[in-house]
């Protein structure tokens, strides 16, 4: 597996694959969120309690754990970044913590969104809007340390570093915010029932949920790109490259 | 379809605002992530293109004067001589 | 082999030379009285060094230098603790001095309290050191990185940290704290307040190379401090209850020891980045 990944290391073939990857994943995404935002929002049926806002659901829920999904694989790739010396795993996870902080705002502003005729609310404490809350400000942590440093590799470590210990610290700041609403429970409106899903429903939501993933990767693998090409501007084949596209 | 005509799709059965606000602000910020993403590329090699400019010139200054030196070098020779 | 022993060999005699220049220059700062005393544990850590310093030994070391540092800058320890004070009793001005109010929100406003002057305090702990170059010499010393970062942060807590704990009783009683949660006040502070000082050690490590680190610190740290505030401050409203609240102080200590254990490692590899 080493020797078949190892190729992958070296930016300009990385550069490349990106580049070859880059029309098949818009035009992914393109199919699976039109079928499936066309889906939600014409032919779902509306649920028996919450009627229409239901279709809110096929926003939030997807974005909320692609935001936390979007931190791990940061947090792996900050790891072998640090352990292993990889400079391109830097530069993935540099790609990957705006849109990762994209997407936990999505996922904050349809939930109060949706909290505001379900709940009466635009927002309640709840454990699960709280803590990713919480996620965001460890994202703009990440983003605001890269953007402090000049020098775009001792940043990378610098945000490295960081997200390390957050990914560390996010499941117990999840436990002990959970706990926490447990505890003070009396003061918020009693939580949504978790609505079994019907088929009609669960089929649009994994449309949109693949849709939503492959836009992920999309804008992660368009900013990688530009990181590569940053990171790297003194060397030959970039130079190349720039002259044949201005050319 | 769920709707019955396009008047009754925009209220979402009195939600509309709700929906509407949640599907424009994801809509509005991946796309301005996406655009942002995408104009980065182009950003990214301009100001590449530029720096290896200025390095040019650079360059042909240094060459240029090198130049200079040595013919004013002759000059001086051939004048001693 | 024995070129490789040799360098070896070299090096930590150089780094041994190092470490005496930076107590000798630390004795010739202080007063006569230090300078006797810094001389003596000079001979004593000279006729070790020769071999290398025990572990024990260079924790002492560094711990008794940031604490002569400190007790020279004495204002670094009353500032923060003089914010504590401030932020306490601006809030029944804010809110009203109705004493069951004061006393419902007391935990909380305590421990945000000690939170934001921990902050305040943290900027402290490496900068000086970043400036005048001995932080890089620290790294460069034979001894590991963890004991040496352990000791900073111990001083830092004996600094700010105990402070807080031995004041906070004071304004307890300002906020009309309830009598039953004092000894709660006191627990969750001894063991949560060195949770604060070795999570923003983390902080500090990564934004000490930074100019203006100041409120990018609180954007790193602050999110981390979430879960030893929820737990503290359900400990002190448990013990108001009259119930037990030994689980909250069992998760506190848990928290304490997992950042003893690990936050260190961060600090050091933080610490690396930064002086590169």
């Amino acid at each position: 597996m080493w020797k078949w990944l190892h190729p992958y290391a070296n930016p300009e073939v990385s550069y490349h694959l990106t580049n070859r990857l880059l029309p098949w994943l818009s035009a992914f995404s393109a199919i699976f969120l039109s079928i499936g935002l066309v889906w939600a929002l014409l032919f779902a049926p509306a649920d028996y309690q919450q009627g229409h806002s239901f279709r809110i659901f096929y926003i939030h829920v997807p974005a909320a754990s692609l935001s936390m999904g979007i931190y791990v694989s940061m947090a792996i790739a900050a790891f072998s970044s640090l352990v292993w010396q990889l400079k391109l795993a830097d530069a993935s996870a540099a790609a990957m913590a705006p849109v990762g902080a994209a997407f936990t705002a999505i996922a904050l502003i349809t939930g109060a969104a949706w909290g505001k005729p379900m709940w009466g609310t635009w927002w309640i404490w709840d454990a699960r809007l709280t803590s990713e809350l919480i996620l965001l400000f460890l994202y703009l942590g990440v983003i605001a340390l890269h953007n402090a440093f000049e020098d775009k590799n001792l940043a990378g470590k610098a945000a490295g570093i960081l997200t390390l210990v957050g990914v560390v610290n996010i499941p117990i700041i999840k436990y002990s915010v959970e706990w926490w609403n447990t505890l003070h429970q009396g003061s918020t409106v009693s939580k949504l029932g978790k609505p079994s899903m019907s088929l009609d429903m669960l089929w649009p939501f994994i449309f949109c949920f693949i849709g939503f993933s492959f836009l992920v990767a999309l804008i992660i693998c368009l900013r990688f790109r530009n990181e590569i090409l940053a990171r790297n501007s003194i060397r030959p084949w970039v130079r190349e490259l720039v002259k044949k596209h201005n050319s | 379809m769920q709707f019955n005509s396009f008047s009754d799709f925009i209220n979402m059965g009195g939600y509309g605002f709700y929906v509407w606000l949640s599907f424009g602000t994801a809509a509005l910020i991946l796309t301005a992530l996406l655009i942002s993403s995408k104009a980065g590329h182009q950003q990214i090699i301009d100001q590449i293109a530029k720096r290896k400019q200025r390095e040019d010139k650079l360059r042909q200054a240094r060459e240029l004067r090198k130049q200079q030196n040595v013919q004013q070098k002759t000059e001086l020779n051939e004048v001693t001589e | 082999m024995t070129l490789k022993t040799q360098s070896t060999q070299e090096t930590e005699k150089l780094t041994a030379i190092i470490d005496d220049s930076v107590i000798k220059g630390l004795a010739l700062e202080g007063d006569t009285l230090h300078n006797s005393e810094l001389q003596n544990s000079e001979l004593t850590s000279n006729a070790q060094s020769s071999a290398q310093l025990s572990y024990r030994h260079a924790f002492m070391l560094v711990l008794k230098r940031d604490l002569t540092i400190a007790m020279r800058h004495k204002d670094d320890i009353i500032n923060p603790l003089l914010f504590f004070v401030i932020v306490i009793t601006l809030f029944p001005l804010g809110i009203g001095p109705e004493a069951q109010t004061l006393s419902r929100i007391a935990p909380g406003i305590i421990w945000v309290a000690a939170l934001l002057a921990t902050l305040l305090s943290l900027d402290r702990l490496f900068k000086s050191d970043h400036l005048d170059g001995s932080l890089e010499q620290m790294l460069l010393s034979p001894h590991p990185i963890f004991v040496l970062v352990l000791a900073k942060i111990f001083a830092h807590w004996l600094i700010t940290g105990l402070p807080i704990i031995l004041i906070a009783p004071l304004l307890a009683v300002l906020l009309h704290l309830d009598e039953n949660s004092y000894s709660a006040l006191f627990l969750t502070l001894l063991l949560g307040t060195p949770v604060l000082s070795l999570l923003g050690a983390v902080g500090v490590a990564l934004t000490v190379g930074i100019k203006k680190g100041g409120v990018l610190l609180s954007l790193l740290v602050l999110p981390l401090y979430i879960p030893v505030l929820i737990f503290a401050t359900s400990a002190i409203d448990t013990a108001a209850l009259g119930l037990p609240y030994s689980g909250q102080l069992a998760i506190i200590a848990a928290l304490f020891f997992g950042s003893l254990t690990l936050a260190p490692f961060a600090v050091g590899a933080a610490l690396k980045v930064s002086t590169n």
